[in-house]
């Protein structure tokens, strides 16, 4: 995946939550952004999903010159799979439903072909026994599985997950983590903002560290990790490795 | 050892009363049901006619019954109102709930004059106003249309109401996942939407048509011939004033008993679905 950020600016009422970003990254299957609560990492995945637009700036992801209209960004969000925290199923539904719906209605595929894909998927992740439950009665876990699952059902070109396992106790978390990484396997290019630490260093071939708004460093996720330069990175991973 | 026995005692005295009167479990039984709300009944029963034996008021069926036809006509009239006006308030309020949520400014401050007017006045107003001022301008005379119109106009507005707060119920997260993966306006109504907010609203809807049932009498001032109307008429000529009235709300809960019955059953039924 390319991604190519020029002057990004948002600010909420006064409040500059994204301050001239620039990045130029070429053939990129996983990044991680990192960074203090606060940063800016959400509304930055939130502008890179078509959900928010920004005040200025471009965006452009491999083939997809962003334009904020809402007709552009109806296509564009078709063909991207975007994960929140929490609540990414719909309530009404069975998890098989939340799967074949978007198939159905968006993608237009036949009812047949779409609940083959979906019990297929559900299948592959074990998640078959759930395919009928509606989300109230799935774990956390099984509900961030089977949303994750829906994204690959819908081929999207590339996966955009804003913490999908902050909402998560530690062993659920694992079920998702490794699910994430069995889609890295199959060469799915994924940006992911994530507080798991150990998973951007291992799983995420860049790394990207935000703070207040800004880009305050970036690169390979082994060397950010181990031999970090601005001292706001240092002190930020420090922090979190106190208690490890 | 007296003492225990005074304790005991007092035990199984609570224990009688427990067992008669006290709710203990979520399924009490048809007989604990059945004795209560018989006991409230008889009691109410008493006081009224105790009050009527102590006003030495002489009940006189006979000549309500001769009025039996004006009964009759007056409940269906009611009941054909209260239906009509039923489906017209559901339009109106599905109208005016689109209206609360377009992005074109004249419409959405038109819903917010319609449900400030009709909420913030008396229905008694809004009824002289629209026929007589409304309905003789436009030249709209026929009471009965004019009474559904009125009456669908008065409660749509507490249907729109209901309707747009169960929409608003809908998380944003719901609204926000169905553009990320690509629905459009339509799909997401007709797909995330509505299926949730019908059942959300299902209960007080019901809870709104009970009130209609009730509001249609007011309708009697424009000489609309509805249930009201019909026993001031026979009231008039048979002089049995607590008769007619007590048979009034007789007539009135045999509809609107079982709407609330069908109101607690919708709720329940929906309740357990989430
Ligand atoms: N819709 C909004 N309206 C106003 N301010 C907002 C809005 N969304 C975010 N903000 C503000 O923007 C700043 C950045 O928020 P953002 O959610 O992007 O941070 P984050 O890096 O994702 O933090 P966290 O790690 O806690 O999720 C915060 O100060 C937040 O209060
Ligand atoms: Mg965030």
């Amino acid at each position: 995946m390319n991604i190519n950020i020029d002057n990004l600016t948002k600010s909420y009422e006064n409040n500059k939550v994204l301050n001239d970003i620039n990045i130029n990254l070429k053939n990129i299957t996983s990044l991680a952004i990192i960074g203090p609560s606060g940063g800016g990492k959400s509304t930055l995945l939130r502008i890179l999903a078509g959900l928010e637009k920004p005040d200025k700036g471009n965006i452009k992801i491999n083939d997809w010159n962003i334009l904020f209209n809402e007709k552009y960004l109806k296509t564009y969000r078709k063909n991207i799979g975007m994960l929140f925290q929490a609540y990414n199923l719909f309530p009404h539904i069975s998890a098989i439903r939340n799967i074949t719906l978007p198939l159905e209605e968006v993608h237009k595929i036949n009812k047949k072909e779409a609940f083959k894909k979906a019990q297929s998927l559900l299948e592959r992740f074990q998640l078959s026994k759930h395919s009928n439950k509606r989300p109230d009665k799935l774990s956390g876990g099984q509900k961030q599985r089977v949303a994750i699952a829906r994204a690959l059902a819908l081929n999207s070109e590339f996966l955009l997950f804003d913490e999908p396992t902050s909402a998560l106790d530690p062993e659920l978390t694992m079920e998702v983590l490794d699910m994430i990484n069995n889609l890295r396997k199959e060469n799915k290019d994924l940006i992911l903002v994530t507080h798991e630490m150990g998973f951007a260093r291992k799983a995420c071939e860049y790394t990207i560290f935000i703070s207040e708004g800004k880009i305050i460093e970036h690169g390979e996720s082994e060397r950010i990790f181990t031999s970090p330069k601005s001292k706001e990175l240092k002190r930020f991973l420090g922090k979190l490795f106190q208690w490890h | 050892m007296e003492i225990e026995e005074s304790i005991n005692k007092t035990n199984n005295k609570e224990g009688l009363f427990k067992r008669l009167f006290i709710s203990d479990s979520e399924n009490i039984s048809t007989k604990k049901r059945l004795f209560n709300g018989l006991l409230i009944f008889l009691l109410l029963v008493f006081v009224f006619i105790f009050s009527i034996e102590k006003i030495g008021y002489d009940m006189r069926w006979g000549a309500v019954f001769k009025y039996k036809h004006k009964f009759i006509l007056g409940f269906k009239m009611t009941f054909l109102l209260s239906f009509f006006s039923l489906f017209t308030s559901l339009i109106i309020g599905s109208f005016f709930t689109v209206a609360s949520r377009s992005k074109f400014l004249p419409l959405y401050y038109l819903y917010r004059f319609y449900v400030a007017m009709i909420r913030g006045t008396p229905f008694l107003v809004q009824i002289y106003v629209f026929f007589y001022v409304i309905g003789t301008a436009f030249n709209l005379t026929n009471r009965y249309i004019m009474g559904i119109i009125i009456l669908s106009l008065f409660s749509g507005a507490y249907v729109t109401e209901i309707i747009r707060s169960g929409i608003e119920g809908i998380s944003k997260s719901q609204l926000e996942t169905s553009d990320s993966l690509g629905f459009n306006t339509y799909q997401k109504y007709r797909y995330i939407i509505i299926p949730q907010v019908i059942k959300k609203i299902t209960p007080p809807l019901a809870g709104q048509f009970l009130s209609l049932v009730k509001d249609s009498s007011l309708l009697s001032v424009i000489a609309v011939n509805e249930l009201t109307k019909n026993i001031q008429e026979a009231d008039s000529l048979n002089f049995a004033s607590i008769e007619n009235y007590l048979l009034l709300a007789g007539l009135y809960m045999i509809i609107t008993i079982p709407l609330s019955y069908l109101s607690k059953l919708l709720e329940r039924k929906f309740s357990y679905e989430y």
